[in-house]
């Protein structure tokens, strides 16, 4: 006699039937279809009222559908899902626009010879060949590197007292540092003008922008290295204290090196920080459109400030060109920033 | 046979076992201590030179700082200062009405696009949408302040004349002269995508802290996703959330680029006015010696109005993130 043996269909319940599927896309192109005709019959026009229209009759049309399907409570969670898949549509658009608008107009004024030239004998509206952002890059590439330079001891020993030494004063000290990443970066600038520059400086210079800017680097470095510090299991402390090292040679040896990768992270996303920052440059860095590589004297330029003087004193379709270049190298930059950092960290999570 | 070998008499000294850092953990201590301690250093300074420099005005306006409206220095023929007067009030309402009418639009958008993101999206269109949230996070404020100005400002003053229109019994919306462009709704309308990711990634945080076993009683009980987050999401993340739109909206008090774009007034659809940020960075270039001491002050009341903000801010996520029902 044979036992039948019955091997039970592996089945997701969970999932949307075919049937519920084909309500979904039904709801969606019936509300295409609808807000084109609300468009078209109603005065109001252009592509906001089609995308608001088309969430209105979503909402109405999910509600009606669900409603019928399974009742009132599931009806009022179909608004909500519409409703939080609008938001998120709401959030993201603007960031493909502005995208979208700086690559379309930057690369206009994009041009081979604007990296190897600077502003020093071109005006704004000189057409797009002649002068270039070479100093911007320069400017902004030494100042952002000095203000690394200052901030990143003082950050990653502010992370280390709140993990490693976890002292009375670690509470003040977190929500200080929170305190501190809210400074508007006006008030950066006000503070290095008011304090180097007026009494003892008497003079704009690259050093006095790349302090204002460290300022603001500060708390964005120190609380992404406490997060990867907070990470880093506590066996890994105690192993090295157990060998008989001290809690120096431990973090020296063991816990920063594990942190590496997440060190490097939070340095990359303090530089993108920054590196856009207008107001502390145009107050002490002064602004200038010739290229200067000591930072120490004269007024030293970059790209915010390159992008703020074409766009204020400008007004022809040069200007406007140069300005938005000027953006475009700017975002190519946080992007790149950005994917390297991204790239680090997922490698780090792999391991 | 064997012989037992007699114990030596010599016991060797004894080692002292002690929980006293070593002479390197002390300087590594001392050391870490001192660099933990430089963000109270950072701010006490800053406190205290802004306070230095605009304390004679401060002193001289008195209350007159925040209440007063006029900004003015008059000059006779020969370059002398007749008669000065500082006063910040139409900037600061400018300033907390920019920020308002921003935490006002944002903060919605950013906590239905956080619950989309932890309770709704599937998890490949989750790290995606996250990693695109962090990006805008990571954006220079100048990026948005350029972008609103060339694209949102001309469909954004269509809204703007549209609002007028329909809504102009009500003051806020009432416009003196149909000047619409530059008007702190717009503004508002740039900070609010401007503090989107921040109170995104705020509001996400709080909500993915949410206990796992009560969602999932929540669900055992036949709740369904809108019940769920009624009933044990938003009771338990309520704090976090103000606390992340207080730290959008410190963020939108102190940006200066937007705001020397966009100027503000009171009445939010018509567009003159000014705002404390954008103020210091247009005065400044033409400013003297006495005018400069002034803008320090406005700085000093920009200062504490981001820190207040913040404070709570902090205080908010911290202590009431973590209750719940």
């Amino acid at each position: 006699m044979s036992t039948e043996t019955l091997i039970p269909k592996p089945s997701r319940p969970w999932l949307a039937t075919p049937k519920e599927r084909f309500v979904t896309l039904q709801n969606f192109l019936l509300s295409v279809v609808s807000s084109y005709l609300i468009v078209l019959v109603t005065p109001m026009k252009g592509k906001l009222p089609l995308f608001f229209m088309f969430f209105f009759s979503l909402i109405i049309l999910s509600f009606i559908t669900q409603y019928r399907a399974k009742g009132k409570a599931a009806a009022q969670d179909s608004i909500l899902t519409v409703v939080s898949v609008l938001a998120m549509s709401i959030a993201v658009v603007p960031i493909i626009s502005i995208v979208g608008t700086i690559i379309a107009r930057g690369y206009q004024g994009l041009h081979w010879s604007m990296f190897t030239q600077d502003m020093s004998q071109a005006t704004v509206n000189d057409p797009i060949g002649t002068g270039g952002i070479l100093h911007a890059i320069l400017g902004t590439t030494i100042m952002v590197s000095i203000a690394l330079i200052i901030s990143l001891p003082i950050a990653l020993l502010t992370a280390l007292y709140l993990t490693e030494i976890k002292g009375r004063l670690s509470a003040p000290i977190r929500f200080l540092v929170q305190a501190m990443s809210g400074v508007p970066s006006i008030v950066a600038g006000l503070f290095i003008l008011s304090s180097i520059v007026y009494p003892i400086t008497q003079s704009y210079s690259g050093l006095m922008g790349s302090l204002a800017l460290a300022i603001l680097m500060i708390p964005t470095v120190a609380r992404t290295a406490e997060e990867v510090l907070l990470l880093i299991p506590n066996d890994l402390r105690e192993a090295g204290l157990a060998l008989g090292a001290t809690q120096w040679r431990t973090v020296a040896m063991v816990v920063v090196p594990a942190v590496k990768s997440g060190l490097i992270t939070a340095v990359i996303l303090g530089v993108a920080r920054i590196i856009g920052e207008t107001a502390p440059v145009l107050l002490v860095s002064g602004g200038g459109d010739a290229t200067n590589l000591n930072p120490l004297e004269g007024p030293m330029g970059s790209i915010p400030y390159y992008v703020w003087k074409s766009f204020l004193l400008g007004g022809t379709e040069e200007s406007s060109h140069r300005t938005w270049a000027g953006l475009l190298i700017l975002l190519i930059w946080v992007l790149l920033l950005f994917g390297v950092a991204r790239l680090i960290s997922a490698r780090a999570g792999k391991r | 046979m064997s012989t037992i070998q007699k114990p030596p008499t010599e016991l060797p000294a004894r080692r002292e076992i002690t929980t006293k850092p070593r002479f390197s953990d002390r300087v590594f201590r001392v050391v870490v201590t001192t660099g933990g301690l430089s963000s109270l250093i950072i701010l006490g300074l800053i406190l205290a030179f802004l306070t230095y420099r605009g304390f004679g005005v401060v002193r001289t306006e008195g209350f007159g700082l925040i209440t007063s409206s006029k900004w003015d220095v008059v000059e006779d023929e020969f370059g002398n200062v007749v008669s000065q007067d500082y006063g910040l009030a139409a900037m600061l309402v400018g300033t907390i009405l920019c920020a308002i009418i921003a935490v006002l639009v944002g903060v919605p958008i950013s906590i239905l696009s956080a619950l989309y993101l932890e309770f709704y999206a599937t998890s490949k269109i989750r790290t995606f949408l996250i990693s695109l949230i962090d990006l805008m996070a990571a954006f220079p404020s100048i990026l948005f302040g350029l972008w609103g100005f060339a694209i949102l400002m001309p469909s954004a003053e269509y809204w703007a004349k549209l609002l007028n229109k329909y809504f102009d019994w009500i003051p806020v919306f009432e416009v003196p002269a149909p000047v619409f462009t530059r008007s702190p709704f717009i503004a508002g309308l740039v900070l609010a995508i401007m503090i989107i990711p921040i109170c995104t990634s705020v509001s996400r945080e709080v909500f993915s802290q949410t206990p796992l076993d009560r969602i999932q009683a929540a669900y055992a009980l036949g709740a369904s996703r809108l019940a769920m987050i009624r009933a044990v999401v938003i009771p338990f993340g309520r704090g976090g959330v103000v606390g992340g739109a207080m730290l959008g909206l410190g963020r939108a008090m102190g940006d200066t680029v937007l705001n020397i774009v966009y100027q503000v007034n009171w009445q939010v659809l018509f567009g003159v006015g000014g705002n404390v940020a954008s103020l210091i960075l247009l005065k400044i270039g033409e400013a003297d010696m006495e005018e400069t001491k002034a803008l320090m002050a406005a700085g000093l009341v920009l200062f504490l109005l981001t820190l207040l903000v913040n404070g709570i801010a902090n205080l908010l996520v911290n202590k009431l993130g973590k209750s719940g029902r």
